[in-house]
Formats: C-alpha cells, sequence, structure tokens
C-alpha cells in the first residue's frame, strides 16, 4: 500500500504546489477576488495571561496560542478548510501494511526565520518532545499510542504505531506538533511559518511580519501580524465596531444580530467539531441503570437548548460525539424528545430522588443557564435533577469525570478515530461516562487499520449507534464558531477544526 | 515623638508586615482546594502529566521547604519564574507595574484635587444648592458598578462618538501622548469610583471642624469665610483627607480587575487573578506582596502627612 492510494482515497492525488492549492481552497475562494499583497492584519483574540510559545507547555492551549501558533510555525500536514488533511512540511506519506508504520517525507529548500535549513532531525526534537522523561506537554495523550519516531534519512522520518492507525497524518496536524529547530528550548518562536517573531507580550499583544522565503506560494498576503488579547467579549465585539481590529473569535451568539446590522462588518460561522455534554457514569449509581440513562437523553429538548442556549448558532447533538463535518459521521435517526417513553424508562427504571447536576462556567459561559433548562425539561417526567453550580478554577481536576453527573465540553477531535478513542473506548484517558463496551471497543480497533474506506464507515457507524443508545453521555448540541470580521477581509476564513480559519488566519486571508 | 522616630517605627511595622502577608499568601494558596497539578493541566490532565507537573513544580516537597526556598532566593534577588509559562516573574512585574501605577496616578491626578476641591465647596456652601447637587452627585457615582461606568463610557465616547480608542492596551514603545490618550477612559472610570469618596470624607471632616469653637473665634474676629476654611479648618482636616486619599491611591494600585479586563488594560489585577485561579505561586507572592506594600506605604505617609500638618500628632501630650 503506498502513501499516494492511501491519501488518493481522501480525494488528493496531487502534491505539486499548484495541485495542493487547487485541491486546498474550496469554490467559494476561488471565487472570490484574488488575493491582494500587504498591509497590517489586526486581530483580537481570546487569551491568557500568562501565554506562552513553549509547545510542551501544559497551558499551551488558548486561541492565541493557537492562532500565534500557525502564525509561526508549520505542522507536517494542514488541515484545509474543508477539515482535510493535505501536506505541508512534509510532501508525502506512505503507509506500511496494517498501518503501523507510517513514513512521511519532508519538503527539501524549507528554511527556519533564522535561514538554517528544516530536515528529519528538527521534525524528530519537535516530536519526541512531547512524549520525553518528564513530559508535561498537553499532547502526551496523544502520542499514547505511538511506539517510535524515528529519522530515516536526512528529509524523511518514521514513525510506529502500537497497533496501527490510519490517522496519523491527521495526528501530525495537531497544533503542538510545530516544528522547530533541533534542540531548540528557548521558546522564541522561531519556525519555518509564514510570519517572524517580532514583539511577544505573553497575554497582551503579538506582532509578527512577513517571513521574505516563505516557502508556500499563494499564502501570507498582509505584510504585518498585530494580535491582541482581549479576553472580555463587549470589548472585542466593540474594538471591532469601532475598527480597531479586522477580525475578533468567539462572538457572542447574542451578538452576531448586531455585528450583521453593521454595513462594514459580518459573522464568519463555521459548524464545528466541538460540543456539549452532559456525563452519566455507568460504572455508578444512579447510572448505572440505561433505563435512567435513556429516560434523561429522551426528556431532553434539545431544540429548545439549541434556540436558547446557542440562539441557534450549532447543531442538534444524537448522543455521540461525531460532528456531521467529520468524514466518518453516521447517518442515524435524530434523537427526539419524546416524553411518553422517556417516561416509560424512568419508571422502568424504578428511581425515585433527586440527582445532583455538577456544572460549572468552567465548561462554557452558559453552562448554568443550560443545566437549569434541563433541569427544567427533565422535570415533566417527574426526574427530579439539582443543579449544583462549581467554582471555574478546579472544576476539570476536581468535578470533571469523578461526579456522577456531570457537565462537560469538548473542542472535538480532528478524526473520528481520535475523537471515540479519547473519550469513549473502556481505556480511554478521559473516558466520559466510564463507559466499557467490549463491541465498541472491538469495532474502534478494527476500523482503526481498515483500509476499505466503506467498511471503516460501517464500523464507525455501529459504534456511533452503541454509544448512542447505550452510552455514558447525552449529547445535546454542538456549537459552531463564530468570528466577527470586516466584509472586506478577503479569503476563505472558516475551518471546521478550529475557530479563525482553523488557526491559520494569518496566511490565509487578505486586506481588501 | 519625633517625626524620624515616628518614620522608623512604621517602617519596622510595615516590613513585619509584610512577612506577615507573605506567610499567609503562601499559606492561603496551600488552601484552595484541588491540587494545583490538575488545575494546570485542566481538560488535558492525565496521571503521567500529573506525575510530572507535581515534579516540576515540586509539590512532592513540604510547604515550609518550599515557602523557606522562596524567601532564600527572592532574598537575593531572584523572584523565580512563573510555573505557567516559564517566564521570569521579575520583569513581566515590572512592566505590568509600571502601567497599574500610570493608570492610578493618572487618576488620581485627574480627580483628587478635583473632589477636594468640591468638597470643600460642598463644606462652604452646607445644605445650600450646590451642596446638594455636588452630594448628589457624588452619589450617583458613587453607585453605579465600575463596569456599568466602563462600558457606558465605552459606548458614548469610543463608539459613538470616537474620541478615544476601545482598547487601552498601552505598550511600552508607546508615546506619552497616545498612552494618556489610551489610557483616558479607564482613568475617568476610577475617578467616578474614588473621586466621591475623597469628596464626602472632605466635606464631612471640613464640616465637624466648621463646627468647633475656634472656628466661632475665628468668626467673631471678622475673619472671612474662605480665610476660615482654607486657614483654620482644612489644614485640620488634613488628617482624614490624607488617610482617604491613601486609601483610594491603594485601591486604585490594587483593585482595579474589572476596569483592566473592560478596557483590556495590561496591570496588575488581572494577572493576580488569574495567577490565583492556576495557582502560580511566584506570581501570587510578588503582586501580593506589591500589592501589601502599597497599602503600608501610603498608609505610612498619609501618617507623615498628616503629622506634618498638625504639630498636635507631633506632640502628644
Amino acid at each position: 500500500m503506498t502513501g499516494f492510494e492511501a491519501f488518493g482515497r481522501r480525494g488528493l492525488f496531487g502534491v505539486g504546489a499548484a495541485g495542493l492549492l487547487a485541491a486546498g481552497l474550496p469554490a467559494t475562494a476561488r471565487a472570490q477576488a484574488t488575493p491582494k499583497r500587504g498591509g497590517k492584519l489586526r486581530i483580537g483574540i481570546v487569551g491568557q495571561t500568562a501565554n506562552t510559545l513553549d509547545h510542551t507547555s501544559p497551558i499551551f492551549a488558548s486561541p492565541n496560542e493557537r492562532v500565534v501558533n500557525y502564525t509561526l510555525f508549520n505542522t507536517l500536514v494542514e488541515i484545509d478548510p474543508t477539515g482535510k488533511a493535505i501536506p505541508e512540511l512534509a510532501e508525502s506519506w506512505e503507509i506500511g501494511p496494517g498501518a503501523k508504520r507510517w513514513v512521511f517525507n519532508l519538503r527539501k529548500g524549507v528554511t527556519f526565520h533564522n535561514g538554517k535549513e528544516m530536515t528529519a532531525d528538527d521534525v524528530v526534537f519537535s516530536l519526541r518532545r512531547h512524549n520525553a522523561e518528564g513530559s508535561k506537554s498537553g499532547a502526551l495523550a496523544l502520542m499514547r499510542d505511538l511506539e517510535a519516531i524515528n529519522k530515516t534519512d536526512k528529509y524523511q522520518i518514521e514513525i510506529i504505531h502500537k497497533t496501527g492507525s490510519l490517522d496519523i497524518h491527521y495526528l501530525m496536524s495537531d497544533y503542538h506538533f510545530a516544528i522547530v529547530p533541533d534542540g531548540d528550548n528557548s521558546h522564541k518562536g522561531m519556525g519555518t511559518g509564514p510570519y517572524v517573531l517580532q514583539t511577544w507580550e505573553p497575554g497582551v499583544r503579538f506582532r509578527g511580519t512577513r517571513n521574505a522565503n516563505y516557502w508556500k506560494s499563494g499564502r501570507a498576503h498582509v505584510d504585518e501580524v498585530e494580535i491582541t488579547v482581549v479576553n472580555d467579549d463587549a470589548a472585542r465585539v466593540s474594538a471591532l465596531r469601532a475598527g480597531e481590529v479586522d477580525i475578533i473569535n468567539r462572538l457572542d451568539p447574542r451578538t452576531v444580530r448586531l455585528v450583521e446590522a453593521a454595513a462594514d462588518l459580518k459573522a464568519n460561522i463555521a459548524k464545528g467539531y466541538g460540543f456539549y455534554t452532559v456525563n452519566m457514569r455507568t460504572d455508578i449509581a444512579p447510572f448505572n441503570n440505561p433505563d435512567l440513562r435513556m429516560a434523561f437523553k429522551l426528556a431532553t429538548n434539545r431544540k429548545e437548548l439549541l434556540d436558547r442556549i446557542l440562539r441557534g448558532y450549532g447543531s442538534l447533538g444524537n448522543d455521540h460525539p461525531i460532528a456531521e463535518a467529520l468524514p466518518f459521521h453516521a447517518s442515524l435517526p435524530q434523537r427526539e424528545m419524546d416524553l411518553d417513553k422517556a417516561r416509560f424508562h424512568f419508571q422502568k427504571s424504578g428511581f425515585s430522588g433527586t440527582i445532583p447536576l455538577h456544572t460549572s462556567t468552567a465548561v462554557f459561559s452558559s453552562a448554568i443557564d443550560m443545566a437549569v433548562l434541563m433541569q427544567a425539561q427533565a422535570q415533566k417526567i417527574g426526574m427530579n435533577i439539582s443543579v449544583e453550580r462549581q467554582p471555574p478554577d478546579g472544576y476539570w481536576g476536581n468535578i470533571w469525570l469523578k461526579e456522577p453527573f456531570h457537565m462537560s465540553y469538548w473542542t472535538g477531535r480532528i478524526t473520528t478515530d481520535i475523537m471515540l478513542s479519547t473519550g469513549y473506548a473502556s481505556n480511554s484517558v478521559w473516558n466520559e461516562g466510564h463507559w466499557k463496551n467490549p463491541r465498541f471497543d472491538e469495532l474502534l480497533v478494527r476500523a482503526r487499520t481498515e483500509f476499505d474506506e466503506a467498511k471503516r464507515a460501517a464500523l464507525y457507524a455501529e459504534c456511533q449507534s452503541l454509544l448512542r443508545d447505550d452510552g455514558g453521555v447525552m449529547i445535546p448540541l454542538f456549537n459552531s464558531f463564530i468570528d466577527g470580521a470586516k466584509k472586506s477581509l478577503g479569503g476563505d476564513l472558516t475551518a471546521p477544526n478550529m475557530e479563525m480559519a482553523g488557526g491559520r488566519i494569518a496566511e490565509r486571508c487578505w486586506l481588501g | 515623638m519625633t517625626l524620624s522616630r515616628l518614620i522608623a517605627r512604621r517602617t519596622i511595622e510595615g516590613i513585619a508586615t509584610l512577612a506577615v502577608i507573605a506567610v499567609l499568601l503562601f499559606g492561603g494558596v496551600e488552601l484552595i482546594p484541588g491540587d494545583p497539578a490538575r488545575t494546570i493541566l485542566g481538560q488535558s490532565v492525565t496521571e503521567e502529566a500529573v506525575r510530572n507537573l507535581r515534579v516540576a513544580l515540586r509539590l512532592d516537597q513540604p510547604v515550609h521547604e518550599r515557602f523557606l526556598s522562596w524567601v532564600e532566593a527572592a532574598a537575593q534577588g531572584d523572584l523565580g519564574t512563573s510555573i505557567l509559562n516559564g517566564r521570569p516573574v521579575a520583569p513581566d512585574f515590572a512592566w505590568r507595574a509600571k502601567n497599574t501605577l500610570f493608570l492610578a496616578g493618572y487618576a488620581a491626578a485627574m480627580s483628587i484635587p478635583l473632589s477636594i476641591m468640591l468638597g470643600l465647596l460642598a463644606a462652604l456652601y452646607r445644605d445650600r444648592l450646590l451642596d446638594r447637587a455636588i452630594s448628589l452627585g457624588s452619589l450617583a457615582t458613587i453607585s453605579f458598578p465600575e463596569f456599568f461606568v466602563g462600558y457606558v463610557l465605552l459606548t458614548v465616547f469610543a463608539l459613538n462618538l470616537g474620541w478615544f480608542p476601545v482598547l487601552s492596551s498601552v505598550t511600552p514603545e508607546m508615546g506619552l501622548a497616545e498612552r494618556l490618550s489610551r489610557c483616558f477612559l479607564p482613568a475617568v472610570t476610577l475617578s467616578c469610583l474614588i473621586g466621591a469618596y475623597v469628596l464626602r470624607i472632605t466635606r464631612a471632616a471640613v464640616v465637624s471642624i466648621l463646627s468647633r469653637p475656634y472656628i466661632e473665634m475665628a468668626e467673631l474676629k471678622g475673619a472671612s469665610r474662605t480665610a476660615i476654611v482654607l486657614r483654620h479648618a482644612l489644614v485640620n482636616a488634613v488628617g482624614p483627607i490624607a488617610n482617604v486619599v491613601a486609601l483610594a491611591l491603594a485601591y486604585m494600585v490594587v483593585g482595579i480587575v474589572v476596569t483592566e479586563v473592560v478596557f483590556t488594560y495590561p496591570g496588575l489585577g488581572q494577572w493576580m487573578v488569574d495567577s490565583v485561579a492556576k495557582h502560580d505561586m511566584n506570581v501570587i507572592l510578588v503582586c501580593g506582596l506589591a500589592f501589601g506594600a502599597t497599602y503600608v506605604g501610603l498608609n505610612v505617609l498619609a501618617d507623615i502627612a498628616a503629622a506634618l500638618a498638625s504639630p498636635r500628632l507631633r506632640h502628644p501630650r
């Protein structure tokens, strides 16, 4: 099995620059005006006061870090605006038998901002630092099943997966896996990316100027990028309306209309992979009773939640975590509110009493409102829920995965396999419902190395179905990414994997 | 007690207070529920990462050892690094402290002379229309929460009129003129907050002194109202006024998180709050001690000012 066949099935044959460009940009972008060079792009974004440029730091995760990352660095693989993996620093890849050994062929002649050529040594260093001894990296769990990362040639590396996986190229697009020079632990933003670091004030400001030697053609149109951290929702919208920034992230659903009403502004809305979930631990009372889980799933009025919590900017969930935009999303019948059936299951469960639902603004800003709405909905079948509001700091450490009934949020994962393996298999690092289903586990492992696309889709469909009907999660909603931007800002600026054009806003946009 | 003895005594007391604050801060952060390593890792928590982070944060060592080694390093001028982003605390602290002091100074320059003047006027024209108007106005500004005042100012002067920028994110290389313009709205917000307070204390202090027998004496000897207020009443009211000014200044240094967030201003407040949420001990200690030192220092200054203005305080019977 060669690499070209492998990703040919994903609809990408050409890997030359011209073919890449045509395949990478969907029709909307090609229809837009031709890119314009020059100018300064000003971004207003959510960040944290202790922002960092260290990819291996556990706090390297905020939107500011992700966008700055793709402004300074490249990864081996890029996610295009439709969610497909396309070559970036790796110009092609080959998948061995059983998808255990992957070979990535690196692009030649790519240089870091300091002029040094990027080679296999840099790539191996950049990847290995995440699972090195004593690693605190947020990507540690992602690398759990990787057995080895080796240099095979100056321009080639191999990655060995313990059991085999067809998603390694997607994994390599993760923002943690940015390529830095071999041995560079200074975290000064030295990368191969479209912009060169000029100013870095954590939690305040970033400034970068165009990399004159950038290897990608047809990208990086603006001369300068300035990013200001603006954590207050109202201040971000105000800065956009006053014309002090060209684009902001996380537009509050309530302010979308306000932005759309302005003649020169628009909301860029992308259906994403992120979702809200209510976890019911299947290993302890009371939700070890499948009827009680089903009662709650059926009692929830998802449409009301979508309208009232997200103002319609999202889509309905079906109690499994695979978003519509993901390749192996199974079109199962949408679970609707059905009070009669819900009452039946609730009575059958024999449960009486009050179940505390733990939630916090750490989950998302309207999590308390959502909990209160669900409480009222469950009340209709006689199911009593008390809303336990928890402080935001410590929620993920003390409540999440621990309490029998609690809320959670996921930004989603880049493939169906990574999503299901991360949160729903018996041996998942974060098994949301403490759900253990041998059939599910077996299907998931088989699908990971199933080269036949149709068969693989069928395996994932059964996984989603099992989770939907028996799993310990009620997933009512998927949210959309909403950026606010000037209408004059050109380019394909939405992507399903992340806000701000998948984090690559700096190299994909141009000023009109 | 002579002035120099007063200063010496208050300085020693101040240092002792700071030492107690350091212990309380350290202990307080230890008491925050939850494991710091888990809190920092958030949703990317794994057992292996928790173990590694705990070692890196030296959480496997006893509290007193960690505290003593911090004191030892700090005594040698090493304030340590942020456990979150690994940067040295000192330069980031210096830069943010400068911003906080600049904004506090700006707001103080704007509001304190004005509110002392208005307070005097209100006292002079006590129970007349001007006094009522000033009292009502000051009550109104003190009653609105700062985020409300901030958003109203932003909407009117930044969004609708466009006179001032929305983002007050100052940078080190920014010139004074631009800095003053960017900080204008937050400074006005803070002025509303503390101005009213200073005004009302000034009025109350002067009014109480105006009812004293020696003021009656001055009136009887035929001194003008202005002379009475300025030469006899104000000088004796300096004590309480200096105290409230010190408190107001200290408040502006330590308590303006909301204003910082509304105006996107890179000061100490937000940094401190975020650090507490993530148990970033080195940052918390430095910020907390700086805040403590501000209170202690300003109180000492207020005492000295009061002593200078009133010989009775310097020579107690």
